[in-house]
């Protein structure tokens, strides 16, 4: 055996007996600097594509600003106020036309003593909206019922009147503005997705006849542009049917809308059962779940979640599709921008320029809205995939 | 092409349903309480909705007018706002009574589209806008001007057309929008725009610095716009030809909104017959005795009209020219009521 004690003097060479002195840190990567290099500059290729970034932002933010703000007119009451003046020698946005038309654009040319039903209808709207897409709301069954049973009812005989209860009537021809569209985008989204479903299992059944007729509804309706199935809606139909019979002109665009949005939504949500794998299925079969509960508890929450993008994106498209229905003579939010801008009591150069910037920002914001609700919703159905 | 479809489309209408044509138009009016007019939506002091959503223009005032012959009501008109494609259609299917948008009175329009004009209610034509440093006095004064026009129009087709007639020589730009055109002129591309003269006057407005820009006085094509009724109902036909020269007569007798009451006691045997305290002409047309009153009182005569949507107190400040009465130098002449 060996001696394993060792004297207390006489220490290992290779192990330090005092602290090593102490330097400066490294310089750590960081800094804006740093930033600026492997975020800007990191090759000699993206130099150059941020340089051109940056140039395109010079050229298009400032005169943009100009025009929308510092150089716009934001008061006054006819076109005077929008020409070129000592004052402002080269006017921007003419914001004071918009205010005068804000309430056409709003209404449309629905008669001004009956406005506040179309007030009353926003709000109802909005409240109904606001309950159903709310997800901690209490009481959404309720909700959805109101939303999808009572709302539809109630705007209707609000919106086109009902003189037994002393609402005078008003023709769909006075719809007109913000209110269209809204009402356009939503009849199109609210029947579109349940249509949609239906549509996209019809497709997948084995029953012959349910599939044949799916599939020939959606490659139909799908092969021919909104434009040409509105087109037929409001000129053709009524050709073939007595005037009497002739249903409303909005209500023909309504129908056109709505059939074209379903086709489009079927094929979204087939895409979405089709990613579901079929041991799900057996597994349900398994449980002794027949076809529509193994649909409503294990198929469609799934092919739901993974179709959102899909079925926002839809939603987005159609509500700026809503705008092709004023080549049927109806008068949407666009075509009130498009009629106010030929006012020759705001005849001025930068008139258009002005409502379409307004048309864009309204569009802008209102898609932007609905994105970001889709956003949050998909991060919350998420939540099972996060680790 | 587009015409032989749409007279495809009046075949097809007149075997599928034949209800239109053959039931009696003011009957239906009646019935419903309303008439349905159609017409433009989209041309200022003609048929537009103004910022308070009521409808204004020319031709919105004649529906109108047919309105407070038949009805005693200006208002009962359900405005039927009709794109250029789908108007003949609109009417042909029914879904108008009568078709009141800028629409020109052609031979084929008249023939092949089971429809027919009633009557010139304006005399309008394709003019040209220059810029007054030019001092231009004629168009005949455009020889190697560049003209600013809207791609595949007629307003293009008369343009050369009016160019290879006087020996002139044509540049044409040509541009797929009438503002991009505008936009063009404006911006000194062009020494000369082009478009129908009642047009001219708004677009003017539009133009960075209006008061140096001046209309030519050359009307070079013809552009009578007519009101359209279907084929088969003569009687409605009747009225609505009738009440637009009920109108000019009226003008022409110096019966106003203002002075109808007094010209009522009139001795005067035309004014007499005219306002239906002698005579029955208006029962002849399904009307009442006093439908012109009707018509003066509540809408105006023609030149009141005019000067209300379009005339000289109006931001198009368009003049009477060949809109003015036959009396005056124009080309209204309204057969006389007896």
């Amino acid at each position: 055996m060996t001696d394993l004690a060792m004297p207390a003097h006489k220490s290992v060479a290779f192990v330090r007996t005092t602290p090593a002195p102490r330097v400066p840190r490294p310089p750590l990567p960081g800094g804006p600097l740093h930033w600026v290099r492997t975020n800007l500059f990191p090759t000699p290729f993206n130099g150059l594509l941020t340089l051109l970034v940056v140039l395109l932002f010079v050229w298009t933010v400032p005169p943009l600003v100009r025009f929308l703000f510092i150089d716009a007119v934001w008061m006054g009451t006819s076109r005077d106020a929008c020409l070129p003046s000592a004052a402002n020698p080269d006017p921007g946005a003419c914001w004071a036309f918009v205010r005068t038309w804000f309430s056409f654009f709003i209404y449309g040319p629905y008669p001004m003593a009956e406005r506040w039903r179309v007030d009353v209808f926003f709000a109802l709207l909005a409240f109904g909206t606001a309950w159903l897409l709310w997800l901690d709301a209490p009481r959404r069954g309720l909700g959805a019922a109101f939303f999808f049973l009572v709302l539809p009812v109630v705007s209707f005989v609000l919106l086109s009147g009902f003189p037994a209860i002393g609402l005078p009537t008003v023709d769909t021809a006075s719809w007109g503005g913000l209110l269209v569209t809204l009402v356009v985008a939503s009849v199109g989204i609210v029947v579109s997705l349940p249509a949609g479903i239906l549509l996209a299992l019809g497709r997948r059944s084995t029953m012959p006849a349910v599939r044949l007729f799916s599939i020939g509804f959606i490659e139909l309706v799908r092969g021919v542009p909104l434009i040409t199935v509105l087109f037929m809606a409001s000129v053709m139909l009524p050709l073939f049917v007595p005037p009497a019979w002739s249903p409303d002109k909005l209500l023909r665009a309504l129908v056109g809308i709505a059939i074209f949005a379903s086709a489009y939504m079927a094929e979204v949500v087939r895409a979405g059962l089709q990613s579901i794998p079929k041991g799900q299925y057996e597994a349900a079969n398994a449980l002794g779940l027949g076809y529509w509960r193994t649909l409503g508890l294990v198929v469609l929450p799934q092919a739901l979640r993974v179709t959102i993008p899909n079925i926002v994106n839809n939603t987005i498209a159609l509500f700026k599709d809503t705008t092709l229905v004023f080549f049927v003579g109806i008068f949407d939010f666009l075509r009130t921008i498009e009629i106010a801008r030929v006012d020759p009591n705001w005849a001025t150069p930068v008139t258009s320029t002005t409502g379409y910037a307004f048309a864009a920002i309204f569009y802008f914001v209102a898609c932007h809205f609905m994105s970001r609700y889709a956003t949050g919703i998909e991060r919350r159905l998420a939540a099972g995939d996060r680790r | 092409m587009k015409r032989v479809f749409v007279a495809i489309l009046a075949a097809c209408a007149a075997l599928t349903t034949g209800a239109p044509a053959s039931a009696a138009t003011l009957d239906t009016v009646k019935a419903r309480g309303s008439l349905n007019c159609g017409t433009n939506g989209q041309l200022p002091g003609f048929a537009m909705p103004d910022a308070q959503g009521v409808w204004t223009g020319f031709d919105v005032e004649l529906c109108r007018a047919v309105a407070a012959a038949i009805f005693n009501d200006p208002s009962k008109v359900k405005f039927v706002a009709l794109t250029a494609k789908d108007r003949f259609t609109a009417l042909q299917a029914g879904d108008v009574d009568v078709l009141i948008r800028n629409t020109t009175w052609t031979l084929s329009r008249d023939t092949q589209l089971g429809l027919n004009a009633t009557s010139t209610y304006y005399y309008d034509g394709q003019g040209f806008i220059v810029r007054k440093s030019l001092k231009l006095n004629s168009a005949l004064e455009l020889n190697d001007a560049a003209v600013c026009v809207q791609q595949g129009t007629t307003t293009e087709l008369n343009l050369s057309d009016y160019f290879r007639a006087n020996k002139m020589r044509l540049k044409s730009v040509t541009f797929a929008t009438l503002d991009e055109a505008l936009k063009a002129y404006d911006t000194g591309r062009c020494d000369a725009y082009t478009t129908d003269a009642s047009q001219l006057y708004s677009v003017r407005l539009k133009l960075a610095r209006p008061d140096e820009h001046v209309v030519l006085p050359e009307i070079i094509s013809k552009e009578p716009f007519a009101a359209f009724v279907r084929h088969g109902d003569d009687q409605w036909f009747d009225i609505v030809r009738w009440v637009v020269f009920a109108m000019l007569n009226a003008e022409e007798f110096g019966i106003t909104k203002a002075n109808i009451d007094e010209q009522a006691k009139s001795d005067n045997p035309e004014i007499k017959r005219l306002l239906g305290t002698e005579g029955n002409f208006g029962e002849a047309l399904g009307l009442t005795k006093d439908w012109v009153v009707r018509i003066v009182k509540l809408v105006g005569n023609y030149g009141e009209v005019f000067e209300r949507t379009i005339g000289q107190n109006t931001p198009l400040k368009i003049s009477r020219g060949q809109n003015a009465l036959w009396t005056k130098g124009g080309l209204h002449y309204a057969p006389p009521v007896r």
